[in-house]
């Protein structure tokens, strides 16, 4: 009995040592960047392609933090990132205003859609209107689903309910999840509900959702990513160099070239178009 | 139903094939959940028994904190040791966010209350006499001790197992101060509720079962370690 025990103690022992000098990595600091970064990269699988490529050609080794726009922006604001690619242009503006973030370079994008049940009990498909299908489905008290967690897409939908001069705030048809854009998605399909999402979740979700898509292909619903560098002037501990290396690579013609035909096997059709060196005006014409 | 079926199948293949990303997923979760445990194990058994065997004003309320802190919630926990080791925290300057090293603290401050909670009650479990028995046949304080906690071993087993537990299973600690990083700080737990929102069921579940797996393993041999001799 007391043998055993003590083998398996010893064994124990081993393997935990073992772990702890294997994973404390051999790199230094400054060769580690912390991304900050939005769900729909990450669950696009589009930064499983991409970061490797860039760590290959490198050495940095990328710590990829995938949180809401909101989030990641908030982390750059804190100096606790070095890089962001986010999705909330009126708040990255803010962000490199007031001093946080530096160079910001566009650099790919795709669209928004609002989904909503098949049967559509608000009529709103095939409105090329984004503003007019979000009133109506206000004024028919249609069931809606806000992602209500500050990303990228929640800041669209807010914006749109603006324009829209909805007042949403507890009323019965207005909710929110809190959750990223895939769990949104399965809710508003268990409820029945209409909801604004990115195109790239809801094509990689589609086929277990009862959602169509009921409105797209409106300038508003443009979805814009951009990347920025955390201010090195403003956090002594920000890696500068790498925060820079990863800006230009986001930018370079070979990740722009991944980027292009990145979702074309799997779904069809790609799901972001590269825009380096292009201007944000210029998008979706 | 089928979507179940699907996620078995799934599990089974990604066992049989080896499949290296899930095998250093799992290798991973029982690495960072094996160490923060063998520290909770050293950090609780030690306090826990020195509580349970001193007597000094304010114990009841130090025990009834330790109670607590057994229902710890991960995501407090997780919260807490980001803000401390966030370059701007206090413990910044260890620059070790969103590594296992990381994990590993978060869980241990799960586990260690777990542990020293069920050590301090085993200990005081034990008969009183037992302690003057050991040493009026001289015993030296020490020896006393080891005696005491080779006597209270089944119920030591059991804090292992519930440690071990807490922390395998969790997941708010780890996704907040891991950031779940592919090839460096996924883990089963967060691995799961990734493939979830990405829709990949059939691979959550499988995570899953593979997690269950692991978890019923590692308790198997400890059962077994604790049932070998028939309490008396």
């Amino acid at each position: 009995m007391k043998r055993i025990t003590g083998i398996l103690v010893i064994v124990w022992l081993l393997i935990a040592l073992c772990g702890i000098f294997k994973i404390s990595p051999a790199i230094g600091a400054d060769k580690n960047i912390i991304l900050a970064t939005t769900t729909s990269t990450q669950d696009s699988g589009l930064l499983d392609v991409l970061i490797p490529v860039f760590e290959k050609k490198t050495g940095y080794f990328v710590k990829t933090i995938s949180v809401g726009s909101g989030q990641a922006m908030a982390m750059g604001q804190k100096g606790e990132a070095d890089v962001l690619l986010v999705h909330s242009p009126d708040a990255e503006k803010k962000l490199v205003a007031d001093g946080y973030g530096v160079n910001r370079w566009l650099v790919m994008h795709n669209d928004f859609i609002v989904v909503g049940p098949p049967a559509d009990p608000a009529k709103v498909k095939g409105m090329k209107d984004t503003v007019e299908v979000f009133k109506k489905i206000a004024s028919t008290k249609n069931l809606f689903m806000s992602r209500g967690d500050n990303s990228g897409t929640h800041a669209k939908e807010k914006a749109i309910w603006k324009v829209a001069g909805v007042n949403y705030e507890r009323e019965k048809w207005y909710q929110q999840t809190g959750l990223g854009m895939g769990q949104t998605l399965n809710v508003a399909s268990e409820k029945n509900a209409y909801t604004l999402a990115d195109r790239g979740t809801y094509l990689a979700l589609k086929k277990r959702l009862g959602l169509d898509i009921l409105a797209e292909g409106d300038a508003v619903l443009l979805n814009i990513y951009h990347v920025i560098e955390v201010n090195p002037a403003k956090f002594s501990k920000v890696n500068a160099g790498g925060a820079k290396a990863f800006a230009d690579f986001m930018v370079s013609k070979e990740s722009q070239g991944i980027i292009k035909t990145f979702g074309i096997d799997k779904f069809g059709s790609p799901l972001f178009f590269p825009d380096a060196g292009k201007q944000v005006e210029e998008l979706g014409r | 139903m089928e979507l179940i079926f699907e996620g078995i199948k799934k599990a089974f293949w990604l066992l049989v094939t080896i499949d290296p990303e899930v095998m250093g997923i799992t290798l991973l979760s029982l690495k960072v959940s094996g160490i923060a445990t063998l520290i909770s194990l050293v950090i609780g058994i030690s306090s826990g028994t020195a509580i349970a065997l001193s007597g000094f004003p304010g114990k009841k309320i130090v025990v009834s904190l330790i109670n607590t802190g057994m229902g710890l919630p991960p995501v407090v926990v997780g919260l807490f040791v980001t803000i401390f080791l966030w370059r701007s925290g206090p413990l910044g300057f260890l620059g070790i966010l969103y590594t296992p090293a990381a994990m590993i603290t978060a869980q241990t401050v799960i586990a260690t209350p777990i542990v020293m909670g069920i050590t301090v009650a085993a200990m005081q479990q034990l008969p009183k006499k037992l302690r003057l028995q050991i040493l009026a046949l001289g015993a030296t304080r020490l020896q006393m001790v080891w005696v005491l906690i080779k006597e209270a071993r089944l119920l030591l087993l059991a804090a292992v197992m519930a440690g071990f537990g807490g922390v395998i299973s969790e997941i708010g600690a780890s996704i907040m101060v891991g950031g779940n990083i592919k090839g460096y700080t996924r883990v089963l737990t967060t691995a799961t509720v990734m493939e979830t929102s990405k829709g990949n069921f059939d691979i959550a579940i499988a995570l899953g079962i593979i997690l269950l797996a692991l978890a019923y393993f590692v308790n198997l041999i400890l059962t077994h370690v604790q049932q070998r001799e028939r309490p008396r």
